[in-house]
């Protein structure tokens, strides 16, 4: 959260990035509000105990959304992620079961990370095939491909050094010093460096992003592998929290990504967005999915609540877009 | 301008032809070598129930073609079938509708799903991949929320005809699926509607200016879409005999496959529905085969992704040499 100044001062494009200031805001006023009323109902929900839970369990989320707000401000999409988060982590589980060091346990799906979604990048940008089809063909490559070479057999007996999310910093845990670094690293990043820039111009028109000296193509490649990083980091979170890890893919994980980047104020559209909303808004949908349990809704109904607010937010955006085209008519 | 446009794309058989002749042949050339390896194959018995096993991904696959054609996609359609499934066993069992009566709501409420997304497509200017991502989430969580995990069975055993029966030794929805093939085939072929299509997929401005409603078009087609993953999901509950909410998952990859492997160009302008038929035929051959060989349902799914990224990978390097 200390991060919302960076985005809130003036950036390179004043009247757009207002707008997404202002969605931050909300999207924090949104995280307190839910916070709030919901312990007015049942205080438990408040309990340091609970909060910490929700922010623990899902900082991989917000880390593997950042990657996933580059690759949709670049105008692609990537569904692979979730299988490929799944992949990840029973490899470097593996490893760390066959006593690989830990240093290489915790290398290893950053490398694998980049290098799946560099490759994909490649196929998308140079053999220019839609990002939908080449990760739909992922998607059941590394979903399929990890069932049938694992059986779906769970690795337990990690070794206690594999955990690096039982860590601190400080006192401040792990999971969550990562979030917060990646998450300003990436808003200064994509906000001030000539590459991130790069990433808004392409999405925003590849034609005249080339014409302006920018590769588009090595754009989408670069956006692809540092999204493969994410991943990375993401899995690392998440695979060395759990004590079992479970050799398949968490369904429908690649869709809560894409939900808290789209929540987060990325247009869907290509070329603006941030990263800091992508992880406001991943905090709150674990927010409203522990809330749900909290007043007593069934968790059945967490994925529709999920799949309405994309939907919400996807069709106010683009409406946002239209309204402010047609300003800019008149004028 | 959309006759000219008509025309390029439909000029285009020079490759277009080939391809579906090629895949016919490849297809004939699988059948033997499968029939040859393993002598199960070859049977009547099997390829008729092959032929029962492809009709849900087959419904669906049709309209997915003429989504195609136009540029747009579905990737709701798995969504929408588990949503439909679950609507077929509530409304019987909860609501206490009749069975027929909870036929027609299912179709009603896969018609609906495809309308509503058609509706934001064409109005609201939502692309199609992104709409269609967000009413997968939407669906897949409203059969979920709705069937609480519950599932339904013990449907009254007329039902069953549907998923399970044969009329004339052909299994009842295969028959279905024939008649709809043809009439799809007919209609992208020798309507209005269909060269519509065409038109809107090779160039949707220039559609757009020579008169065709295009977002009427575009309504129809994602609306026929819900309505077969609809009644894809009628025939699937009553071939399986059981209501999940988990129904359809991963049918979008299927369904695209299918029509992609049979020639459809993913970026719009041209596909043929005979192309989509041979498509699916080599899905569920090459999930016939690798089962008879011992492979898991797993790795099947391994195939068919890497078909999918191949088809398309060929296709579109075959299109740039043309160009």
């Amino acid at each position: 959260m200390s991060a919302i100044p960076i985005t809130s001062a003036a950036g390179p494009r004043g009247g757009v990035l207002r707008r997404f200031a202002s969605q931050e805001a909300l999207l924090a006023v949104a995280v307190i509000g839910l916070a709030v009323i919901v312990g007015f109902v049942n205080p438990r929900f408040l309990a340091y105990r609970n909060l910490a839970d929700i922010l623990l369990g899902n900082a991989y989320i917000a880390i593997a959304a950042i990657g996933m707000s580059m690759v949709i401000v670049s105008g692609n999409i990537d569904i692979s992620v979730g299988a490929l988060i799944g992949v990840l982590a029973t490899v470097s589980g593996s490893l760390a079961v066959a006593g690989a060091p830990t240093a290489v346990t915790w290398l290893a799906p950053l490398v694998l990370g980049v290098a799946v979604m560099a490759a994909q990048g490649v196929v998308v940008a140079y053999l220019r095939i839609p990002a939908i089809v080449v990760t739909l063909g992922m998607l059941s490559i590394l979903k399929g491909g990890l069932i049938s070479v694992t059986g779906g057999k769970w690795i337990t007996d990690l070794p206690q050094s594999f955990h690096l999310a039982d860590l601190n910093v400080l006192g401040v845990p792990m999971p969550v010093v990562i979030m917060v670094a990646a998450t300003v690293l990436a808003a200064l990043r994509m906000r001030y460096s000539p590459s991130g820039r790069a990433v808004y111009a392409t999405g925003g028109n590849a034609e005249a992003a080339r014409l302006c000296g920018v590769n588009p193509q090595r754009t989408v490649v670069m956006v692809f592998a540092i999204h493969g990083l994410f991943a990375g980091l993401a899995t690392l979170v998440y695979a060395t929290q759990l004590r079992v890890i479970q050799s398949t893919t968490p369904s429908g994980l690649e869709l809560t990504i894409i939900t808290a980047s789209v929540v987060g104020g990325v247009s869907i559209l290509g070329g603006v967005g941030t990263v800091v909303g992508s992880t406001l808004a991943a905090i709150l949908i674990a927010e409203i999915t522990s809330a749900l349990v909290f007043i007593n809704v069934s968790p059945y109904w967490t994925d529709a609540l999920r799949g309405g607010l994309i939907l919400v937010t996807v069709i106010a955006d683009i409406l946002r877009r239209q309204r402010r085209a047609a300003r800019g008519w008149k004028k | 301008m959309s006759i000219a446009t008509d025309t390029a794309a439909r000029g285009a058989p020079w490759w277009l032809k080939r391809h579906e002749t090629l895949l016919a042949i490849i297809l004939i050339l699988a059948l033997i070598g499968l029939g040859a390896f393993n002598n199960r194959f070859l049977t009547v018995d099997n390829l008729l129930n092959q032929g029962r096993l492809m009709t849900e991904i087959g419904l669906i696959a049709l309209p997915m073609t003429f989504i195609i054609i136009t540029g747009g996609i579905d990737l709701s359609v798995g969504a929408t079938v588990g949503l439909s499934a679950v609507m077929l066993g509530y409304s019987w069992k909860t609501f206490g509708f009749p069975m027929p009566l909870a036929i027609v709501f299912a179709l009603f409420i896969g018609g609906l799903a495809g309308f509503v997304n058609g509706f934001v497509i064409t109005r609201i200017k939502v692309p199609p991949l992104i709409m269609t991502i967000a009413t997968l989430a939407l669906y897949r969580g409203l059969a979920e929320g709705v069937s609480q995990a519950h599932s339904v069975r013990g449907y009254p055993e007329w039902f069953y005809v549907l998923g399970q029966g044969d009329i004339f030794g052909v299994p009842t929805q295969l028959l279905i699926l024939i008649v709809l093939i043809v009439i799809a085939g007919v209609a992208l072929d020798r309507t209005t509607f269909g060269r519509a299509l065409y038109a809107i997929g090779s160039n949707e401005t220039a559609a757009r200016f020579s008169a065709l409603n295009v977002d009427r078009t575009k309504l129809i087609i994602y609306t026929l879409s819900g309505l077969a993953s609809g009644l894809a999901a009628v025939v699937l509950v009553s071939r399986v005999t059981t209501t999940r909410m988990d129904m359809g998952m991963g049918y979008e990859l299927d369904v695209i496959a299918a029509v992609v492997l049979g020639g459809t160009s993913i970026f719009g302008g041209s596909g043929t529905i005979w192309g989509t038929v041979i498509g699916l035929v080599m899905i569920q051959l090459l999930k016939n085969g690798l089962a008879l060989t011992g492979v898991k349902g797993d790795a099947t799914i391994v195939v068919i992704g890497v078909a999918l990224i191949l088809s398309v990978l060929i296709a579109s390097s075959l299109q740039r040499r043309r160009e």
